[in-house]
C-alpha cells in the first residue's frame, strides 16, 4: 500500500535518472564515434539524428540555430530549458526523490541528492562541457550508484516496485530509439557505399565495424556480444541481442520481463488493462525472432514498439499514479 | 528586572573560572587549532547539505540552497539543572491543556474571573467551532514548543508557549547526530543523554490519541508541500516513524472519515499529525482559498472520527496575550506555585500599562500579540531612534495588539565567529509531548543570535543552532 503520489513520485524520478544515464550513454558514444575520421557531413548528420531521436530538433533549432559539437553538448548536457537535457533530468529526479523523500532510505536520499549538488558544481564551472567525456562517464557510474544504492538498502516492497516500473519502462524506451538511430544511419552509410567506387570499400566495412561497436558499447553491450555469439559483429546479431536477449540487461527483452514482474506485485482491482497490455509486449519479445522483424524492416517495428510503450506508461499512470477516484473505488 | 552589565555565561562563571559541567568541554577546545576547527565547519556544511536540512531561497539562480547555521559548541546542563527545568515543562504543558480543555468546555476558568472573557472571545486564535467538541484523552497540544531562556543561575524563564505547530525538533536530532560524526572523542569524555528516540516518542503517542476503538490505528504527517521551509522535518518524522507523508489532495473525505488515496484504493487514516496550520486545514471551514487542506476535514474530526494534532484552536492558548495568565491557571487547575518564571508583561491594551511601555521604549521588548518568527518585534536597547519613533506610533494605534517586557538577559554560550570563540545568545525550545504521558527527549533545539549583541535568535533573523546536551 502506497499513497499514488508517492508512486507517482518514485515512478518519475526513477524515469529522469535512467534519462539521464541514457543520455550520457549516447552523447558519450557520438563524441567517441567523432574522434575518429570521418567525413565533412558526418558531425552534422550523427548530431542532427541524435536530436532526431528525442525529437528535440525544432527547440534546439531556436536556441542555437547551427548544428555542431558544441552547441549540441551544450543543449543536451547543461540547458536547463531543454527538459531532456542531462542537467534537467537529475534535477527532476532529485525533485521528484526530495517530494517523497521520507519512502526512500536516507542512503538513497542522500545519494541522489549528492548527485544533483555534484553534477551542479560539473556545470556552474563548465566542466561539464570541457570535459564532457569525463562527465558523461560520471553521470553513467552515479545511475549505477543511485540504483545499487536502492537494491542494497531499500525495503523490497511496492515502493520498490514503483522505483523498478520506473527505470525499465524508460531504458525500454532508450535503448528501441538509440537502435532506431544506429539503424537509420546505418542505412545512410550503406546508401553511401553503393555509390562509392571498389577502392573504399575496405574503409567502409571498418567503418560498420565501428558503427555496430559503439552501438553496443553505448548499451555495456559490446563484451557481451562477444561472449553470446563468439563470431564478427553482423547489424542483425545486434538486434537480436538488444531485442530478444533477456540475458542482456538492456534489452527489450529483459527491459519487458522486469517491468511485467513488478507490475505483477504491485497489481489491483483496476489494473487488468495494465497487465494484459506488458503482458502482450512481454510474450511477443518472448516468441518472437528477429527474422520477422527484419522482414517487416527494423524502423517499422521499433516504431510500434515506442507506440506501445507510451501507451503503457499512460495506462501505468492511470492504473496506479492518478489518485483513484473515491467514486468507483471502494472502500476497503 | 534591568538591562545587566553581565550576561550570564553558560561557560565561565563572573570571576572567569569554567563551571565544572563544561570544564573536558574547555580543555579540548584549547586543543583545537583554528584549522581543524575550519575543517570541520566544512564538513558540517557539506553533510547538511547532502543530507538536505535546507531551504531553497527564491529567486536564486543557481538554485541554490540555504544551511541554517550550526555551531559546533554545544548548550551543555548538568542533570540537576535540566531535572527541574523538566518538572517546570511538565507542570506548564499539562496546565496548558487543561486550560484549552477548560475554555472550549466548562470554561471555569472565566467564570472564576481568572482571565476576563473578552481575552478569549475576542481572539482571533479561538476556534468557536471547537466549543463542546471532545478530543481524545483531553489533550489539544500533543507536541509542544516552550521557548525557554536563561537569566541567571537556576532561573529560567519562558519566553513563549508554541502550541500550534512548532517546528524544529529535526534540528535537535541532526545537530546531534552531526556532532557525533564529527567529534566521536567528546562522547567519550561526556555521558550525553540520547535523544534518538524521540520519533519512537513520537509515533507513541500519536498512536495513544486515535479515536476511542481503533486498536492499530494508522497515523499520518501532513505536510504542505516540498516547498514549505519545514519540509525537511515533515520527510524526516515520517520516514522514522514509518508513517507516510501526505499532502491535502492525498486525503478525501467520505461519510464523514478521512481516507487516504493509496494504489491499493482508499485507505483509512485515523491520527494525522498535521504541520499545517488551522486556517489551511479545511477550505469548506476556514480559509476557502486555500488549496493545502482537506474538504470536509473538520466534520470528521468533530463526528470524533479522526485525531488531529495538534488540535484545532490551541493558538487560543499559546497568544501573547494569554501568556500572562499562566501563571494563574497553573495555581488555578493544579494547585501548584508555577516552576518556571514568567516574563513581566506589559499590556498595551490597558492605559497604564501603554503609557509605561511609550516612556520605556528604549528599555523594553515590543512584541506584537499574534506575531511570530522574531518578525513585528522591537528590541529597544538595540534599535535605532527612528525605528522607536516607527513603533511608538503603531503602538498608539493598535495598542492592544502588542505587549511589551523587559529586555532579558539571555544567557551567553561561547560560539565560533569569524574573529574567534566569542559569547553569543542563546535560548532552548524542548519539545513536550502528551498523549497518555507527558514525556519529553533530553534536549532541545538551541538557537543563537549570532550577531553580537544580538538578542534575536529566529532563524529568519540570522540565527544558528546548537546541540544540546544533558549529561547523566
Amino acid at each position: 500500500m502506497l499513497l499514488s503520489r508517492t508512486a507517482d513520485h518514485l515512478y518519475w524520478h526513477a524515469r529522469y535518472i535512467e534519462r539521464a544515464e541514457n543520455t550520457a550513454r549516447m552523447l558519450g558514444v557520438n563524441y567517441e564515434t567523432l574522434l575518429m575520421p570521418h567525413k565533412a557531413h558526418k558531425e552534422h548528420n550523427l548530431w542532427r539524428a541524435t536530436l532526431g531521436l528525442s525529437e528535440l530538433e525544432p527547440q534546439f533549432i531556436e536556441l542555437y540555430g547551427e548544428i555542431n559539437t558544441a552547441n549540441v553538448l551544450q543543449f543536451m548536457i547543461t540547458d536547463m530549458r531543454n527538459l531532456s537535457s542531462i542537467q534537467s533530468c537529475l534535477w527532476a529526479a532529485r525533485e521528484n526523490a526530495r517530494a517523497v523523500r521520507g519512502s526512500l532510505t536516507s542512503e538513497l536520499y542522500e545519494t541522489i541528492n549528492s548527485v544533483w549538488i555534484e553534477s551542479r558544481e560539473w556545470v556552474t564551472t563548465q566542466r561539464a562541457i570541457n570535459r564532457a567525456p569525463e562527465y558523461l562517464e560520471w553521470v553513467k557510474m552515479r545511475s549505477h550508484l543511485i540504483l545499487g544504492v536502492a537494491l542494497g538498502t531499500m525495503l523490497k516492497d511496492e515502493t520498490f516496485n514503483f522505483l523498478r516500473m520506473g527505470t525499465f519502462i524508460e531504458r525500454a524506451d532508450n535503448t528501441a530509439r538509440l537502435l532506431d538511430l544506429k539503424f537509420f544511419e546505418h542505412s545512410e552509410i550503406s546508401h553511401a557505399k553503393e555509390k562509392d567506387t571498389e577502392q573504399t570499400q575496405g574503409e567502409n566495412d571498418s567503418k560498420d565495424f565501428y558503427h555496430w561497436a559503439a552501438l553496443l558499447r553505448s548499451v555495456s553491450g559490446f563484451e557481451v556480444y562477444r561472449q553470446t555469439y563468439h563470431d564478427v559483429i553482423t547489424p542483425e546479431r545486434v538486434a537480436e541481442l538488444l531485442i530478444f536477449r533477456k540475458e542482456m540487461p538492456r534489452s527489450l527483452a529483459a527491459c519487458m520481463n522486469d517491468l511485467r514482474k513488478n507490475i505483477q506485485y504491485v497489481r489491483n482491482d483496476y489494473s487488468a488493462k495494465t497487465e494484459r497490455l506488458v503482458g502482450r509486449m512481454h510474450a511477443d519479445l518472448q516468441y518472437g525472432q528477429i527474422q520477422e522483424v527484419l522482414q517487416n524492416g527494423i524502423h517499422a517495428y521499433l516504431t510500434e514498439f515506442l507506440e506501445k510503450t507510451f501507451e503503457l506508461g499512460q495506462q501505468i499512470s492511470q492504473d496506479f499514479l492518478v489518485p483513484l477516484n473515491p467514486a468507483h473505488a471502494k472502500v476497503a | 528586572m534591568n538591562m545587566p552589565t553581565r550576561f550570564y555565561n553558560e561557560m565561565f562563571a563572573d570571576d572567569g573560572a569554567v563551571r565544572p559541567h563544561y570544564g573536558p568541554m574547555n580543555d579540548w577546545l584549547k586543543q583545537q587549532t583554528s584549522e581543524i576547527i575550519a575543517e570541520k565547519r566544512r564538513q558540517a556544511d557539506l553533510m547538511f547539505h547532502k543530507v538536505g536540512i535546507t531551504f531553497a531561497v527564491y529567486g536564486e539562480e543557481d538554485g541554490a540552497e540555504r544551511l541554517i547555521p550550526f555551531d559546533i559548541i554545544p548548550r551543555v546542563f548538568p542533570k540537576s539543572e535540566w531535572s527541574a527545568l523538566e518538572r517546570g515543562l511538565r507542570q506548564r504543558v499539562q496546565t496548558l491543556n487543561m486550560f484549552l480543555h477548560d475554555v472550549y468546555h466548562e470554561q471555569n476558568i472565566l467564570k472564576a474571573g481568572i482571565i476576563p472573557p473578552d481575552r478569549i472571545f475576542n481572539n482571533a486564535q479561538y476556534r468557536p467551532e471547537m466549543q463542546g467538541v471532545n478530543v481524545a484523552r483531553q489533550i489539544y497540544s500533543h507536541i509542544s514548543g516552550i521557548d525557554i531562556v536563561r537569566a541567571g543561575e537556576g532561573e529560567f524563564y519562558v519566553l513563549e508557549d508554541n502550541l500550534r505547530v512548532p517546528s524544529g525538533v529535526s534540528y535537535m536530532l541532526e545537530d546531534r547526530k552531526m556532532m557525533m560524526r564529527l567529534f566521536p572523542e567528546l562522547f567519550s569524555q561526556y555521558k550525553v543523554a540520547p535523544v534518538a528516540h524521540y520519533p519512537d516518542m513520537l509515533l507513541d503517542t500519536l498512536r495513544s490519541v486515535a479515536p476511542s476503538g481503533i486498536d492499530n490505528p494508522t497515523v499520518v504527517v501532513m505536510t504542505p508541500g516540498a516547498y514549505n521551509s519545514a519540509y525537511f522535518e515533515h520527510a524526516f518524522l515520517a520516514q522514522q516513524m514509518g508513517v507516510e507523508l501526505v499532502e491535502g489532495q492525498d486525503l478525501f473525505v467520505d461519510d464523514l472519515h478521512v481516507y487516504m488515496r493509496t494504489t491499493r484504493g482508499p485507505k483509512r487514516v485515523d491520527v494525522i499529525y498535521r504541520r499545517i496550520d488551522d486556517d489551511y486545514l479545511d477550505p469548506l471551514a476556514f480559509r476557502a482559498d486555500s488549496s493545502l487542506g482537506v474538504p470536509g476535514l473538520l466534520n470528521c474530526y468533530r463526528a470524533g472520527h479522526v485525531t488531529l494534532t495538534n488540535a484545532i484552536g490551541t493558538g487560543v492558548a499559546d497568544d501573547k496575550s494569554i501568556y500572562p495568565f499562566v501563571p494563574d491557571m497553573i495555581r488555578f487547575y493544579l494547585s501548584e506555585e508555577p516552576i518556571l518564571h514568567n516574563v513581566p508583561t506589559f499590556q498595551c491594551r490597558k492605559p497604564d500599562e501603554l503609557e509605561y511601555t511609550l516612556a520605556n521604549l528604549d528599555k523594553l521588548v515590543v512584541k506584537e500579540t499574534h506575531g511570530a518568527g522574531g518578525y513585528g518585534m522591537l528590541v529597544g536597547p538595540a534599535a535605532s531612534k527612528a525605528e522607536i519613533e516607527e513603533f511608538r506610533r503603531v503602538l498608539i494605534d493598535k495598542p492592544e495588539q502588542y505587549i511589551s517586557q523587559p529586555t532579558l538577559a539571555l544567557s551567553t554560550c561561547p560560539t565560533y565567529v569569524d574573529s574567534g570563540i566569542a559569547p553569543r545568545h542563546i535560548d532552548l525550545r524542548p519539545f513536550v509531548l502528551s498523549g497518555k504521558e507527558v514525556q519529553l527527549a533530553p534536549g532541545g533545539l538551541t538557537r543563537v543570535a549570532l550577531k553580537e549583541g544580538s538578542l534575536v535568535v529566529n532563524s529568519s533573523q540570522g540565527g544558528g543552532t546548537k546541540d544540546t546536551w544533558v549529561l547523566e
